[in-house]
């Protein structure tokens, strides 16, 4: 009984063949039991997210918090999902009307995607696909391009702003994933996850620690959460892309919001932290979701720590981060790690993952002094005189004087 | 492994239903009661000015052109990485040479001040 999920599954298995129904009917029904129940597991997690981000928010504000609804204000998600479900759904003028519907759909449903290649444990996992870090680039883009067809179809400036602000994110985070994805797929010679997840002894994190912060601070914004939120952005252009997003419409971007951030807290996990690997799941492979979960809302929750301490960066800053800073660091790592893991081929595994390190913290230490001078001298460089404004019209200029 | 593209085909289907099912809800018990006044478009009190769905200057433009060579080019390296154990060092070199390509071009782009926000 240490592994319930595959015991259930072989048992409603062996009992619809007992029926007489034909194998490929039987797979197909499993899935769709599997399925269903990975994403009604999810989405309430969901709700949990939206009690513990609140939570977590107040706290990192010195609030309380919601306390009314329930013990702790656990009722509270529950309350807000009652709520969004009876508001009346608005529909701006001149909006494009199926895009506008579809748009929330898409920003929830791809998230749901992202987790079918995740693994839970040892034994379970929904898809062990051989492209699956593949599968999450491609997924991820098209997440994307929910929050787009938000912007667009909404028939508002400031949406449409939101939405140009997305792709301008996009642009500038896709490539540092992509190649801070690579790294970890070097070292465990697979796309699949499972594979990563078992290749990893000493975890990534330890081997590789600078894939793991490129990865992170990408994700961050390509999750748009604060300090690169200026697709959302509510003191500049009053919450962006579903600004005009009313009921329940809303309330499926802000879970999809809340459950990317999680799903992208989890796929580092995965990468980088050991995924499902902990004490004693070799015996009970249901403890690996117990571990994957710690670990993921670890990651969830340094991403709120960064969100509240952090402020916002302006457009052209985050592009010049990811173009002059992200990309080249990734592109570096990715040599130094492709040649050391050729040339260190067959030494034994502690002494490889001692030198990957060293590399590693040399490439910190470099990018570190080389940031310093930088830093020395644009400061300098701003601390200069800057050009007067100058009154053009000269009368103007005489009666200013004369004043 | 078939049963593996399976799950992500059924998953493909079924994904959307989740959310729409929570959009059925509200069309049967939520009010729907709209007037003109009530859908105009959201903008800070004033009333919406021009069209929304103008052309203007995008000033990325040019980072997403280079974003379009990266990706692509990025793509390639994945089957090299997975390949890792059987290549040689001449290889993993030739891989290397095809990365430093990247690097001179965006080096080549920087220096062309493509980067700046202008």
């Amino acid at each position: 009984m240490s592994d319930p999920v595959n015991f259930i599954a072989e048992w409603l298995k062996s009992l619809m063949a007992n029926i007489g129904l034909p194998t490929g009917v039987v797979v197909v029904i499993i899935t769709l039991i599997g399925i269903v129940v990975m994403a009604t597991f999810l989405l309430v997690m969901d709700i949990g997210l939206v009690w513990f981000e609140r939570k977590m928010v107040a706290r990192f504000q010195d609030r309380l918090g919601p306390n009314r609804v329930g013990p702790f204000g656990l009722i509270q998600p529950i309350a807000d999902i009652i709520k969004l479900l009876i508001k009346e759904d608005i529909m701006p003028q001149g909006a494009d009307k199926f895009i506008f519907n579809i748009a929330p759909i898409f920003a929830l449903a791809t998230v749901l995607l992202l987790w079918a290649v995740i693994p839970f444990a040892p034994t379970i996992l929904g898809s062990d696909i051989n492209v699956a870090v593949l599968y999450i680039v491609a997924i991820g883009a098209v997440g994307t391009l929910g929050i787009i067809m938000a912007g667009w179809a909404s028939n508002n400036k400031y949406a449409l702003l939101g939405a140009f602000r997305t792709v301008a994110q996009m642009v500038a985070y896709e490539v540092p994933i992509v190649i801070a994805l690579l790294v970890p797929v070097i070292l465990a010679r697979s796309m699949g996850m499972q594979a990563i997840v078992e290749a990893q002894s000493p975890w990534y994190i330890f081997v590789i620690p600078l894939a793991a912060f490129i990865l992170f601070v990408a994700s961050i914004a390509e999750i748009g959460r604060t300090p690169f939120d200026i697709n959302e952005a509510e003191s500049e252009i009053v919450a962006g892309y579903h600004i005009e997003y009313t009921g329940m419409k809303f309330g499926l971007f802000y879970a999809g919001e809340l459950l990317h951030a999680l799903t992208v807290s989890a796929i580092i996990a995965t990468l980088f932290l050991g995924g499902w690997r902990g004490p004693f799941v070799d015996q009970v492979p249901i403890l690996g979701v117990f571990y994957l979960f710690l670990k993921s809302f670890l990651i969830y929750y340094v991403i709120m720590w960064v969100r509240y301490s952090f402020p916002r960066i302006r457009i052209d800053q985050m592009l010049g981060f990811s173009w002059k800073f992200l990309t080249p660091l990734a592109l570096i790592l990715l040599i130094v790690v492709a040649i050391l893991s050729k040339v260190l081929e067959g030494v034994s595994p502690p002494i490889f993952a001692l030198a990957m390190l060293a590399a590693n913290l040399i490439i910190i230490g470099v990018t570190v002094t080389v940031l310093r001078v930088y830093a020395r001298v644009e400061r300098k460089r701003v601390g200069e005189e800057r050009p007067l404004a100058v009154v053009p019209d000269p009368e103007l200029q005489q009666l200013i004087q004369q004043e | 492994m078939l049963n593996d593209w399976i799950f992500i085909g059924i998953f493909l289907l079924l994904a959307p239903i989740f959310p729409a099912a929570a959009l059925v809800i509200p069309r049967l018990i939520a009010p729907r009661k709209p007037n003109p006044l009530k859908s105009e478009t959201y903008e800070c009190g004033v009333e919406t000015y021009g069209e929304t769905w103008v052309q203007f200057k995008a000033q990325y433009y040019i980072f997403a052109l280079v974003f379009l060579i990266f990706d692509i080019e990025v793509v390639f390296l994945y089957p090299w990485a997975v390949a890792f154990d059987q290549l040689p060092l001449f290889a993993v070199m030739e891989g290397v040479l095809f990365i430093l390509i990247l690097v001179a071009g965006l080096l080549y782009t920087w220096r062309k001040g493509i980067l700046e926000w202008a």
